[in-house]
C-alpha cells in the first residue's frame, strides 16, 4: 500500500547492504522478545476501512444532527467553506516544524501572521507560535510566572470563573514544583461573584492571578481595578479569553493583563470530539523571553530580501535541555493556520458580527428562558454567549429528555460546582436560529410541567 | 517573490464571509466593555485563498519529495486518514455530549487503547497527551506519583542518556527532578558502567529512547531495565524511534515501565508544519492507576447483538488532567485507520522496511561520509558532516546545498554527541529510486564540499529566499506586523 | 585567540581579575567566539546576593547555543555592568573590558588558588579545538 519496494528492489539493496535477508537487520534485538506474535485485527483494504470507519462515525449524533446549546470551552461556530481547503493544501500539512526557514516560508509567513493577528485581537505585544490548547497555554502562564519570579513568589491565584478542567492542568503542570499554593477556587456558595475574595487572597507572594473573560459562567466583569491590584503587589495578570468575544469586547491588552491565554477553537476549527485544538498564549513585550514554544520572527534574507524565522530558540529544550523552562517541542502549527485563514476571511467586520450574533441571540434565549416558570437565569452582570439557569429538576434528567426532541442541551455545573446542581450552562452561537430558540424554551418548559 | 502579508494585503471594507442579520431582536451591548477598534484585516475570499496558496507554495512537503529528519518520521501521510477524520459523525461532535450520543468516538479511542496496548506489549494506555514532550511530561510525573505513593520521598534524580532529545531533560525539570547525565559508550549504548555507578536509593528513574537518537538499537536494553529496576526506580520510554520495532519488539517485553508513542511519527498522522501531533502514554499494569484521565473504559458488556457500552473512568490515583477535554481525538481517527490499514503483519513491514531503507543509505553513504557510531542502524543514522579535508564546510551547508538538489534537509546539529550531526531518517514510504537520488546527491556535494565550496557555503541557490539573517531576527525581534502603539498613532 | 596574562580562568571559560578584596568578571574571548554573536544577556543575581563558587550568576544567548555564567568564587555581589543588557555584542567586541559583567566582594580568597593561570588556560583551550 505504502511501501513502494519491489523484490527484486528488496534484493539489491540488502546486497548493498551486504546482508542476506532483512532478518539479519536485527540481529541485535535481543532474541526472547524479538518477534513477538502481535493480537491484531486483520489488515484492511482502504475500502474496508473507510467503510468501518463511516460506520462508527454514523454512531454519534452530533451538532449536525442535533441543536446545540452545549458550550463549556467547546463552540459550535460556522466554519467558511476556504478553512478547509486552505488545510488540505498538501505543502502545509505535510510539512514540519521550520527547521530549514529557506523551504519553509509558507508555514514560517502564516504562523507569523498568526501571531500578528493574535495580539490584535488581544490587544498584547507578543505571540507564541501556539500551545496544544487552552488548558495548557493556561498551565504554561502559570510556569513562565514561576519562573519570572524564579520560584520566590509561590502563590497562584485562580479564579472559580476559570475553565473547571483548565484549573485542573494547571494544577497538574504545577505538581512537579515544590511548595506551591494554590488558591482562589475552592468550593464556595457563590461561586460566580469571586471578585472580592481574589483581591482579598493578593499578597506579596503573589506570583500570578488567572481570571477568564467572559468567565466560565458567561459573565464579562471589569478586571481593571483586580489588574492594578495584583500589580501593586507585583504579581502578574493572566486573562483567559474567548477568541469570538473579542470580536466585540474591549481587550485584555486595555486593561492590565500581563498574559492573555485561550483557546482558539472558536476561529474555525471544528468540535472534533475535543480536539486538536489551539492554544493562544499572548504577552508584553518585556516577557517576551520568558515565553515557552515557538516564536517566528521577521529578518532578511543575504541579498536584503524579506523572510522569516524560528527566533530565540536558545531558550527551547534542544538547547538548555534541563535548563528549559518548558519542554514544548511542537505548536498547533495547523491549526494555527486555521484560525489565521479564518480570521482573514472574516476580518474586522465579520468577527464584530458573529460576536454580536451570538450575543444578541444568547440574550434572547436567556430572556426566554427567564420567563418559563420553574427557571431562573442567574446572570445579573453582563454576560457574552453563555449562561447559567437555574433548573426545577437535575440536569441529565433535562438534557436526556431534551435530546429526544433534537436538542443537545447545556452543560451540568453541579459536576464541578457542588452548590450548582440543577444549573445548568447555556451555550448559543451564530449557529442556533430563533426556531431552536423557541424550540428549546418549549421543551423546557413542557419539561418542568411534566 | 515576497508575499505582502494579510495586514499588506488589506483593503478596508473588503469582505470574505458575510453572516445573517439576527433573526432574534437586538440586546444592548454592554456599555463600557465594547472595543472601540478591531484592527484585522479586511480581504475577499479570493485574496485569502491566493495568499495561502502562494504561501503553500514556498514549503517543502512530504507530498512533494523526501523529507529525511532524524527522528521526526516523516513518512507519507495516507490521504483515507484525512477524509476519515472529516466525517460530520466525528469531526461535529461536541467533547461534553452525553456519552450515549457518542459511542462511535467512544469505541474509536477504546480500541485504538487496545491496539496500543497490543503493539506496545504495555496494560495500559492514556490518549489525552497532546505530543511526544507533553506525553514525557506526563509520564515523569507518572513516576512521581509512583514513588510518593510508595512513600519513598528520597528520590530525586533521573537518569538520561547524552543522546537523548533535549525533551527528555525538559520534562524531567518540569517534574521537579534533577537530571543525570549517562554517557555512551563506544557502540553508541548506554554506557552499563556508568548506569550501574549512577543506580542508587536516590534515582527515581531514566528516560531511554529505544533505537536511540543515533539510530541504534540499545543492544543492552535488558540489562539497562533489570539494573534500574533494581535500584528500585522505573523506566520511561520515549517512543519518539518506535517506528524501527513495529512488529520486532515490545517495550513492554523488555521492561519499560512507561512508554509515549508519538500518533504523527509512528502511526502517520500528518505534522501539520509542526503539529498537532499525538503522544498516548502506555504504562504497565501496575502503573494504570496513575494515568490522566478520564480514559475510555467499557461500562456495560456488549452481547453479540448489543454493543458494549463505553464511558469514561478517571483512574483511582490519576496524577490528573494534562489536557482539556479528551486529548486529540482527529489524530487517533487518523491512526486507527492507519492500524485498521496494516494488521500485525503490515506493521512488521513498515518497521523492516524503514530499517531497509535507512541501511541502504547508510551503506550507499558511509565511505564518502564518516559514521562515528558505524554498524547496523534501525530507522536512522547519524553521519558527521565536515572532512578534515574541506575545512569551513559545515553540516549546516551541506543541508543547505541539498536543497538545491530538491531534497529536504536531514536534521542537522542534532545528537549533540556527534559533531556537524547529519541525522538521517528516510522512512519506510521512500522508494529505491528516491534513496539513490538522495545518495546520488549527497555524494556530489561530498566532493563539491572539496571542489566548489562556495557552491555549498552560498546555498540554497533557487529558494523564495536564501540564508537568513538569524541573529537580527533574534537582536530586533519583529514578532508580529502589528502593533498597540499603532492604534494610538491613529487614533 | 586573546588570553591576557593577568588574568585568573575557570574552566567554564570565565576570567577574573583581581584588585584587592575583590573579583572583577567576566567570559573569555574563547568562549564568545565559541557562541559566536550574542543576541542576549541576563543577570541571573542581584546586587547583594551571596553567591557560590560555580553558582549561575548570568545567562548568554546567541542564536544557535545558550550559556551559563558560572562564579568563579564566592563572595557577595557588589556591582553589576549594567550596559550589557542593552549593549550584549560588547561580549563580542571587548571581553576582557568593556564587558565586564560582575565585581564581586570575596569571601574565600583561597579559591583563588583552583583557577588556571595565562598558560594554563591556553593549554586547556588548544586541547579543546581537538
Amino acid at each position: 500500500m505504502f511501501l513502494p519496494h519491489t523484490d527484486s528492489e528488496r534484493s539489491e539493496m540488502l546486497k548493498t547492504i551486504g546482508v542476506s535477508s532483512i532478518d539479519e537487520l536485527f540481529k541485535d534485538v535481543p532474541e526472547k522478545v524479538r518477534y513477538p506474535a502481535l493480537n491484531l485485527p486483520p489488515a484492511l483494504t482502504e475500502m474496508e476501512a473507510a467503510a468501518q470507519l463511516q460506520q462508527m462515525a454514523m454512531a454519534n449524533e452530533t451538532t449536525q444532527d442535533l441543536a446545540c446549546f452545549l458550550g463549556a470551552g467547546a463552540y459550535n461556530h460556522y466554519i467558511p467553506a476556504a478553512v478547509d481547503h486552505i488545510l488540505r493544501r498538501n505543502e502545509f500539512y505535510t510539512a514540519y516544524t521550520p527547521y530549514q526557514p529557506e523551504v519553509s516560508q509558507g508555514t514560517l509567513q502564516a504562523i507569523f501572521e498568526y501571531q500578528s493577528l493574535m495580539c490584535a485581537l488581544t490587544g498584547m505585544e507578543v505571540s507564541n507560535a501556539s500551545h496544544y490548547d487552552g488548558a495548557t497555554a493556561t498551565a504554561e502562564a502559570g510556569i513562565m510566572a514561576y519562573h519570572n519570579f524564579r520560584g520566590k513568589r509561590t502563590r497562584f491565584i485562580l479564579s472559580p470563573g476559570v475553565h473547571p478542567q483548565y484549573r485542573q492542568v494547571f494544577r497538574t503542570y504545577m505538581s512537579g514544583y515544590e511548595n506551591l499554593e494554590i488558591v482562589g477556587d475552592e468550593a464556595n456558595n457563590d461561586p460566580m461573584n469571586y471578585l472580592e475574595r481574589l483581591e482579598a487572597l493578593i499578597d506579596g507572594n503573589t506570583a500570578l492571578v488567572v481570571v477568564q473573560y467572559p468567565d466560565f459562567f458567561g459573565q464579562i466583569h471589569d478586571f481593571a481595578p483586580l489588574a492594578e491590584k495584583v500589580h501593586q503587589a507585583g504579581g502578574l495578570f493572566a486573562v483567559v479569553i474567548n477568541p469570538i468575544a473579542l470580536g466585540l469586547l474591549k481587550p485584555p491588552g486595555e486593561f492590565g493583563a500581563d498574559i492573555v491565554v485561550g483557546d482558539g477553537q472558536p476561529l474555525g476549527i471544528p468540535l472534533s470530539f475535543g480536539g486538536p485544538y489551539l492554544g493562544i498564549f499572548t504577552t508584553r513585550k518585556e516577557y517576551v523571553r520568558r515565553i515557552a514554544g515557538r516564536l517566528v520572527g521577521e529578518t532578511v534574507d543575504v541579498q536584503g530580501r524579506r523572510g522569516y524565522v524560528l527566533t530565540l530558540t536558545a531558550r527551547e529544550q534542544h538547547i538548555r535541555r534541563e535548563k528549559a523552562t518548558s519542554n514544548i517541542c511542537t505548536n498547533q502549527g495547523l491549526m494555527a493556520l486555521a484560525a489565521t485563514v479564518y480570521l482573514a476571511l472574516v476580518g474586522k467586520e465579520g468577527l464584530r458580527q458573529v460576536a454580536e450574533l451570538c450575543y444578541h441571540k444568547a440574550h434572547y434565549a436567556a430572556q426566554r428562558i427567564a420567563e418559563i416558570p420553574g427557571y431562573r437565569v442567574l446572570n445579573t452582570k453582563p454576560f457574552f454567549h453563555e449562561f447559567v439557569v437555574q433548573c426545577p429538576k437535575p440536569v441529565a434528567e433535562i438534557n436526556e429528555y431534551l435530546l429526544d426532541y433534537g436538542i443537545l442541551g447545556g452543560y451540568d455545573l453541579g459536576q464541578d460546582y457542588p452548590t450548582l446542581s440543577n444549573h445548568m450552562l447555556i451555550a448559543v452561537t451564530e449557529m442556533n436560529s430563533r426556531e431552536e430558540i423557541e424550540t428549546l424554551v418549549e421543551y423546557l418548559k413542557e419539561f418542568a410541567h411534566d | 517573490m515576497t508575499e505582502p502579508t494579510l495586514f499588506e494585503l488589506s483593503s478596508p471594507g473588503r469582505r470574505g464571509v458575510r453572516f445573517p442579520e439576527p433573526d432574534v431582536p437586538k440586546s444592548a451591548l454592554p456599555e463600557g466593555f465594547v472595543r472601540k477598534d478591531l484592527p484585522l484585516p479586511e480581504l475577499a475570499e479570493v485574496d485569502v485563498v491566493r495568499h495561502f496558496v502562494r504561501l503553500s507554495q514556498k514549503n517543502y512537503a512530504v507530498d512533494y519529495g523526501l523529507y529525511p529528519l532524524g527522528s521526526c518520521t516523516m513518512k507519507y501521510n495516507p490521504k483515507i486518514n484525512e477524509d476519515a477524520a472529516r466525517l460530520p459523525g466525528f469531526a461535529l461532535a461536541h467533547p461534553l455530549q452525553p456519552i450515549d450520543t457518542v459511542q462511535g468516538s467512544l469505541a474509536l479511542m477504546y480500541e485504538l487503547q487496545e491496539l496500543l496496548k497490543e503493539i506496545t506489549g504495555m496494560g495500559a494506555v492514556s490518549l489525552q497527551p497532546a505530543a511526544g514532550a507533553h506525553g514525557e511530561l506526563t509520564g515523569v510525573l507518572i513516576i512521581r506519583a509512583y514513588h510518593q505513593s510508595r512513600g519513598d520521598t528520597k528520590r530525586t534524580k533521573i537518569l538520561i542518556p547524552d543522546s537523548a532529545h533535549g525533551t527528555n531533560p525538559a520534562s524531567s525539570a518540569m517534574s521537579g527532578y534533577e537530571v543525570v547525565q549517562l554517557p555512551s559508550d563506544k557502540r553508541g549504548n548506554v554506557d552499563l558502567e556508568a548506569l550501574k555507578a549512577a543506580c542508587d536509593e536516590t534515582v527515581a528513574g531514566l528516560m531511554l529512547t529505544n533505537p536511540n537518537t543515533l539510530g541504534l538499537f540499545e543492544e543492552n536494553v535488558l540489562e539497562v531495565t533489570r539494573v534500574v529496576h533494581e535500584a528500585g526506580g522505573l523506566v520511561y520510554g520515549d517512543g519518539a524511534n518506535l517506528n524501527a520495532l513495529l512488529g520486532i519488539a515490545r517495550p513492554g517485553d523488555m521492561g519499560f515501565d512507561i512508554l509515549h508513542l508519538n500518533l504523527h511519527k509512528t502511526f502517520s498522522t500528518p505534522h501539520g508544519g509542526g503539529g498537532p501531533g499525538s503522544g498516548p502514554v502506555a504504562v504497565t499494569e501496575t502503573l494504570a492507576e496513575f494515568l490522566p484521565g478520564p480514559i475510555v473504559t467499557i461500562l456495560e458488556e456488549g452481547s453479540e447483538e448489543v454493543p458494549p457500552l463505553y464511558g469514561f473512568k478517571m483512574p483511582n490515583r490519576s496524577i490528573g488532567r494534562v489536557k482539556a477535554f479528551h486529548g486529540h481525538f482527529g489524530m487517533m481517527v487518523r491512526a486507527y485507520t492507519y492500524i485498521l490499514m496494516h494488521g500485525a503483519e503490515g506493521l512488521r513491514k513498515v518497521a523492516e522496511h524503514a530499517v531497509l531503507n535507512a541501511n541502504y543509505l547508510l551503506a550507499r553513504l558511509r565511505h564518502v561520509y564518516h559514521i562515528p557510531y558505524d554498524r547496523i542502524c534501525k530507522h536512522e543514522f547519524v553521519a558527521e558532516g565536515i572532512w578534515d579535508d574541506a575545512p569551513g564546510v559545515h553540516a549546516l551547508d551541506i543541508a543547505k546545498r541539498l536543497i538545491d538538489y530538491d531534497f529536504h534537509p536531514p536534521t542537522n546539529y542534532f545528537p549533540l554527541i556527534v559533531r556537524e550531526a547529519l541525522m538521517i531518517e528516510p522512512t519506510e514510504t521512500e522508494s529505491k529510486q528516491t534513496l539513490d537520488k538522495f545518495a546520488d546527491a549527497l555524494i556530489k556535494i561530498a566532493e563539491e564540499a572539496h571542489t566548489q565550496p562556495e557552491l555549498l557555503k552560498s546555498a540554497p541557490h533557487h529558494t523564495p529566499v536564501g540564508r537568513l539573517d538569524e541573529v537580527k531576527a533574534a537582536k530586533e525581534l519583529v514578532l508580529c506586523c502589528w502593533f498597540p502603539e499603532k492604534e494610538s498613532q491613529a487614533a | 585567540m586573546n588570553i591576557p596574562s593577568d588574568l585568573k580562568y575557570t574552566t567554564t571559560d570565565e576570567w577574573v581579575k583581581v584588585e584587592g578584596n575583590t573579583a572583577i568578571v567576566g567570559v573569555t574571548d574563547y568562549a564568545q567566539s565559541q557562541l559566536s554573536d550574542i543576541v542576549f544577556f541576563e543577570f541571573q543575581v542581584e546586587i547583594g546576593d551571596e553567591v557560590k563558587k560555580g553558582g549561575v550568576i548570568a545567562t548568554l544567548e546567541s542564536v544557535k547555543a545558550a550559556a551559563d555564567v558560572n562564579a568563579p568564587v564566592s563572595g557577595k555581589v557588589i556591582a553589576r555592568n549594567e550596559s550589557l543588557t542593552e549593549k550584549f555584542e560588547l561580549v563580542n567586541s571587548d571581553p576582557y573590558g568593556e564587558a565586564w559583567m560582575l565585581k564581586i566582594e570575596m569571601s574565600n580568597p583561597q579559591e583563588l588558588d583552583t583557577l588556571m593561570d595565562a598558560t594554563a588556560y591556553q593549554k586547556y583551550c588548544e586541547e579543546r579545538e581537538h
